[in-house]
């Protein structure tokens, strides 16, 4: 079975890859901008920890959305999205906004 | 609510998720993603507002520009956690074969937007005559 045969005319895979990758620049900025708070009026335990947790936070969403990405790219018709991986995704998110809740105040 | 309290168990329990009804084609599933992902986008973007009025809106009170920053944040909590929900509904009527959930919630983020950016509006006229 060549890839040519199997190819979906409507790029699905495609455009769900594009879409993990505009959702991965999303998160870009969302940290950078956490890093910007967290550094913000000097260096501080508490600013560094906090942007540290963003860093590992936007690695790990990175992680998540590479491995769906190759997943995507395989030849073969794609798996769904694990519930897991899903779950994970915004668990990031949500650590996110509650890192910069903590920033905030 | 209960329904709610189900469909949390099922994001960490994938395997129970296969065994209702069957597979539908492959492409409807992604496209399903897809939609998942604009939301976790929608909901990124309201945090990095949330960042954003914390930063660059320095000469606001304080109580605004926190209060601003922390309903922009808790906006897009909400948000993210909605966005795997329906995503988990949509994946199970999908596999049934049944209706897609309908949802008020477009509606209620609009209204909160709009909201909050009238906010912004009274905010910016205030500050600049303080």
């Amino acid at each position: 079975m060549s890839t040519a045969e199997t190819r979906d005319p409507g790029l699905q895979p495609e455009r769900t890859r594009l879409a993990w990758r505009r959702t991965t620049l999303a998160s870009t900025v969302a940290a950078v901008l956490a890093m910007k708070t967290a550094l913000h009026g000097g260096v501080s335990a508490v600013g560094v920890v906090a942007c540290a947790l963003c860093c590992v936070l936007w690695l790990a969403f990175l992680l998540l959305a590479h491995h769906r990405i190759r997943a995507l790219a395989a030849d073969t018709v794609p798996e769904v999205l694990a519930p897991r991986h899903a779950t994970a995704a915004i668990l990031c998110t949500v650590a996110m906004a509650v890192c910069g809740a903590a920033l905030v105040f | 609510m209960i329904d709610f309290a189900r469909n949390v168990r099922l994001w960490f329990a994938p395997e129970q998720v296969r065994e209702e009804g069957h597979t539908p084609d492959y492409r409807f599933s992604l496209a399903n993603e897809r939609t998942f992902l604009a939301w976790l986008r929608t909901a990124l973007a309201l945090i990095g507002g949330g960042f954003a009025v914390d930063q660059f809106l320095p000469d606001l009170r304080w109580a605004w520009r926190v209060g601003l920053a922390l309903a922009l944040l808790g906006a897009g909590v909400l948000c993210s956690l909605r966005a795997v929900n329906h995503w988990m509904r949509c994946e199970r009527a999908m596999r049934r074969g049944e209706d897609l959930p309908v949802s008020r919630f477009p509606a209620l983020l609009g209204v909160v937007v709009a909201i909050v950016a009238l906010a912004m509006v009274v905010v910016v006229l205030v500050g600049w005559e303080g």
